[in-house]
């Protein structure tokens, strides 16, 4: 199995004025291809910054991170930028979609920055909103929908770029249990058939749940790693 | 789970449209210009009241600059026609100088420039068409309906052909009746129609200071020119003013005067060579020193009259247009603002783009474009108000104003530069915004 992520001797220190803020201190640990993982922890544990370290939102200050084969802890802006647009999907716990965009419009912008034409853009875009059951709604826009419809559409938009990571940033946080449970099962499904690597992130046990492998954090390192029987959505 | 069941029941589509999904994907790594264009329609057009207030500085300062500049273009053509009208490669000799003495010297050395210089003149031999001296005297012509006060020329024959005057109805005067003095007058068209209406002229008889002059033609209507029209004056033998009006001798008083000798050259090459001899006669006659320090005369080219006045006409529209692109500076002002304003509004909005891979020079362009696509709308507006203003300024008959492409391209140009200018800032602080920061801005 190849490793997708593997993270060695992360840290992440923030500066503020004249004190130094450890964020992390040294986090290690490797994802396989097509394994789903949760990770959990309180609110300032790191597990944001770590977040945004895997996302390539944000570089270490120092240790190395391989996505994919490729070392991405040292690249610039720029280089960033085409990282995320090729290797990662990103779903919000605020969907964060256009407001006035169609959902397929929505879906497709991840596509517009990769140059794609308008044909196969179209294609690509209708057929992630029909993986998540949103095809009769393509014309939609955000406020016509409701909130587990616009987290549907956001994952659409995380897929559509073909991504090699899902990475899904309190995705539940603003629904009920019952719609949390249908976005859960979403990306357990497309996990399981399409072995895309989901990375969750999530201060919820129950969330956590719905994953195979949960890497705890707290202050700023990994404290525990256990795989589980991932609960059915 | 009703949503959830949908999922599952189209798991057998879903097959495909992960086939579709996970094919290799063709990009060109790069955003193609008409999605940026587009982008930035959608915004603009997300928020059209606030486009159209801030788009307003820009359709205001491109329509004062295309029709301030089309009003100075028709200025300055109708000053150009109305000289031409006059003759062509004219001469004026005048006496004293125009650049150096204050009013009033006038009259004291127009005395310095006798129908002797004229004759002089013609000895010369110079490439000329024609030569004609005139002099000039207010007088009333007295009719038996109406009387007029008007300006009084005194000329010769050669006059008309030079000023290219031409009768509507009888003659103009011989040279037999100016060497005479003869009591004849030909009349200005609007001359004739204040005294005689829309009777006939020719044949009836006019007064002046109480002596009979008979009306031997009347001129064809001229329009106006730059020094008043020859339509409100009326025509004479030059000896008859000479010898009826005091005050028509030189100082010394052996020579009556003259106020201007108009010459027309043959060819325009020889203008300056002619001037050239004439100053240099006129200084040997009048005992002047030969660098032009001391003249007693001055001679303007209907050229230099032109230029000159062609010259104030382009100074005063550069000066007018440059105030309205001053507003065209305020309205790049307002866009600036409006686009900083839409920056930290759309902060969330911006983090999205480049978490989704928008890179920095991505955020920048669409920022620019929005600012360009702004302040272009707003020029081709502008435009098309100019156009209408110099339109209707022509309709109205004042002056025929002409929207140049010239006027047209810096106008339009300056209000992209401004957007690009002014755009520029804004679209660089959207560019820098940290996604992370971005996207959790609240």
């Amino acid at each position: 199995m190849n490793t997708m992520i593997d993270v060695h001797d992360l840290t992440k220190v923030y500066r503020m004025g004249e004190v130094e803020v450890p964020a992390l201190k040294g986090v290690s640990f490797q994802i396989k291809q097509g394994e789903f993982v949760a990770i959990m922890g309180p609110s300032g544990s790191g597990k944001s910054t770590l977040m945004n370290l895997l996302g390539c939102l944000d570089t270490p200050t120092s240790g190395t991170y391989t996505l994919d084969k490729h070392e991405v802890s040292q690249l610039d802006d720029t280089e960033l930028s085409a990282v995320r647009a090729e290797k990662l999907g990103f779903v919000f716990q605020q969907y964060n979609l256009l407001p006035r965009q169609s959902a397929l419009r929505n879906v497709e912008l991840p596509l517009i920055y990769r140059g794609v034409s308008g044909k196969e853009r179209h294609q690509r875009a209708a057929a992630a909103l029909d993986i998540v059951g949103m095809s009769n709604r393509m014309e939609h826009r955000p406020n016509e929908l409701s909130g587990g419809q616009q987290q549907r559409v956001a994952i659409a938009r995380a897929l559509s770029g073909s991504p090699s990571v899902i990475l899904a940033d309190e995705p539940t946080g603003a629904l009920d249990t019952k719609t949390s449970a249908e976005i859960m099962g979403i990306l357990q499904r497309l996990n399981r058939e399409q072995r895309l690597t989901v990375v969750l992130v999530t201060h919820e046990a129950d969330v956590a749940a719905y994953a195979a492998r949960v890497l705890h954090v707290r202050d700023g390192e990994i404290v525990d790693d256990l795989a589980q029987t991932p609960r059915a959505a | 789970m009703s949503a959830t069941l949908t999922v599952e029941t189209k798991r057998g589509a879903s097959t495909s449209a992960a086939e579709i999904i996970f094919a290799p994907l063709n990009g060109s790594g790069s955003v193609s210009w008409s999605e940026i264009v587009r982008t930035a329609f959608d915004s603009l057009m997300a928020n059209r009241v606030r486009s159209f207030l801030t788009m307003l500085g820009v359709i205001i300062g491109v329509a004062s600059v295309v029709a301030l500049m089309a009003l100075g273009a028709g200025a300055s053509n109708s000053i150009t026609s109305q000289i031409q009208s006059i003759g062509t490669n004219l001469l004026f000799i005048s006496p004293g100088q125009l650049n150096n003495r204050g009013p009033g010297s006038g009259s004291v050395s127009a005395q310095t420039l006798s129908m002797d210089d004229d004759e002089a003149i013609k000895a010369l031999n110079l490439p000329l068409n024609g030569i004609a001296p005139s002099i000039q005297n207010g007088g009333t012509l007295v009719a038996p309906a109406a009387d007029k006060n008007i300006s009084l020329v005194g000329t010769t024959p050669s006059y008309a052909s030079l000023n290219t005057l031409t009768l509507q109805s009888g003659t103009f005067f011989d040279d037999a009746q100016v060497r005479e003095g003869a009591a004849v007058v030909v009349l200005g068209h609007t001359v004739a129609r204040d005294l005689f209406g829309s009777g006939e002229a020719v044949g009836q008889s006019v007064r002046l200071n109480g002596h009979p002059l008979r009306v031997i033609g009347v001129l064809e209507k001229k329009g106006g020119g730059g020094f008043g029209s020859i339509d409100d004056e009326a025509l004479m033998p030059i000896t008859y003013i000479q010898q009826r009006f005091a005050n028509m001798r030189t100082a010394d008083g052996n020579h009556y005067r003259v106020s201007t000798v108009t010459l027309s050259v043959t060819n325009a090459n020889d203008i300056q060579g002619v001037q050239n001899r004439i100053s240099a006669l006129w200084r040997e006659r009048h005992n002047l020193p030969s660098d032009a320090t001391k003249d007693d005369f001055s001679i303007l080219s209907q050229d230099s009259i032109l230029s000159t006045l062609n010259t104030i006409t382009s100074l005063l529209t550069a000066f007018l247009a440059a105030v309205a692109g001053i507003s065209l500076l305020v309205g790049g002002i307002g866009i600036m603002n409006i686009m900083l304003v839409s920056v930290t509004e759309r902060t969330r909005e911006i983090g999205l783009r480049k978490a989704v891979g928008a890179r920095g020079s991505d955020i920048l362009m669409q920022f620019l474009v929005e600012a360009v696509v702004l302040s272009l709308t707003g020029g081709l507006i502008g435009l098309a108000r100019g156009v209408l203003i110099a339109t209707l300024v022509t309709l109205s008959g004042i002056l025929t104003a002409s929207v140049s492409a010239v006027s047209v391209t810096i106008a339009v140009g300056f209000a992209v530069a401004v957007g690009l200018f002014f755009g520029i800032y804004p679209a660089q602080r959207a560019a820098r915004l940290n996604p992370i920061d971005a996207l959790r801005y609240e």
